[in-house]
């Protein structure tokens, strides 16, 4: 049995292809999930990739929560299963509440297109495990939303509970705290603004992508006895 | 009836606002000097059905919790003429 992973494709999304080429290289079954879908067809990991979900009107995720595959989405997450949201992704899990916070215009009101070094600060969980703490990472980012914001008593507890999974090494967007990923409570749903999926292969000028995606691979197949 | 509404979205108090720091930048190069604390946000207009302006009001602020603000970072005021 190989992993199956849904990439959920909204009007709008741009980088469902990357993620399912990344996911295909590593050995898993990328299966494309269309937005007005309300099952996930039992798959093991579920990816919200990155775009401009419904243009990005209103604010970048608002109306995308609303799409009808998100209940399912959210199902899985409450049920355990691993949701992970890149970029648009990430805006997306915020605005539906899946994870805390919001993001906002970068600081310096620039779009945002460029390798960053990310140090992982929390290796402890299914996105990282692949990681050691403190490990450096360069992935690229490509965003204008990408400055990360939430109330100082949610932030504090988000630190004591190591929910800030990756932070920039260089602060490119002024988002709160430097972190460029984080995770729920759980620890199953992830969210960040840099692009694995466009790291993983040197021939693109990094590999370290892989750390992340494999890590939920090795977790998913850890947990389910599916091999990789 | 139809009731006019008007929404206006602003990022809250203390949170940073890198479009009304660009345009605070920006005055004193036209020669606006003694601005301070602009602030961008947004309007939204809606002719709502409902029995009365209370009804109204009620219905979009029920719109503005759940789609039309961001309450981690956003405030909104519903004015109904």
């Amino acid at each position: 049995m190989t992993p199956r992973v849904g990439i959920v494709v909204f009007p709008g999304s741009n980088c469902e292809l990357d993620a399912r080429d990344a996911f295909a290289a590593l050995g898993a079954e990328p299966v494309m999930i269309w937005h007005a879908e309300t099952s996930l067809d039992g798959v093991d990991i579920v990816i919200l990739p990155g775009g401009f979900a419904h243009g990005d009107y209103l604010r970048t995720g608002a109306l995308a929560r609303f799409s009808p595959i998100m209940d399912a989405v959210r199902a899985h997450a409450e049920a355990g299963g691993i949701v992970l949201g890149i970029c648009n992704g990430f805006q997306i899990l915020c605005e539906a509440g899946l994870l805390p916070g919001a993001l906002r215009k970068n600081a310096g009101l620039k779009f945002l297109c460029k390798w960053v070094t990310l140090r992982v600060d929390e290796a402890d969980t299914p996105f990282t495990a692949r990681a050691r703490p403190g490990q450096e990472l360069r992935i690229p980012i490509n965003h204008f939303e990408g400055n990360w914001y939430v109330e100082p008593d949610v932030l504090a507890g988000l630190k004591a509970n190591g929910q800030i999974v990756l932070r920039y090494a260089d602060n490119p967007n002024g988002s709160l705290d430097d972190a460029a990923g984080i995770c729920n409570e759980g620890r199953n749903v992830f969210g960040l603004m840099p692009h694995p999926e466009r790291a993983c292969d040197s021939l693109l000028g990094s590999a370290d992508g892989v750390v992340l995606l494999g890590s939920l691979l090795d977790h998913v197949s850890n947990r389910t006895g599916v091999s990789v | 009836m139809s009731y006019l509404a008007r929404v206006d979205v602003m990022l809250k108090p203390g949170i940073s606002d890198p479009q009304g720091q660009t345009i605070e930048k920006a005055l004193p190069v036209l020669g606006y000097g003694g601005v301070r604390g602009v602030r961008v946000g947004k309007r939204i207009q809606l002719e709502v059905d409902a029995a009365s302006p209370d009804e109204a009001r009620s219905k979009v602020e029920d719109m503005c919790e759940r789609l039309l603000a961001n309450p981690v970072i956003e405030s909104y005021e519903v004015s109904i003429a």
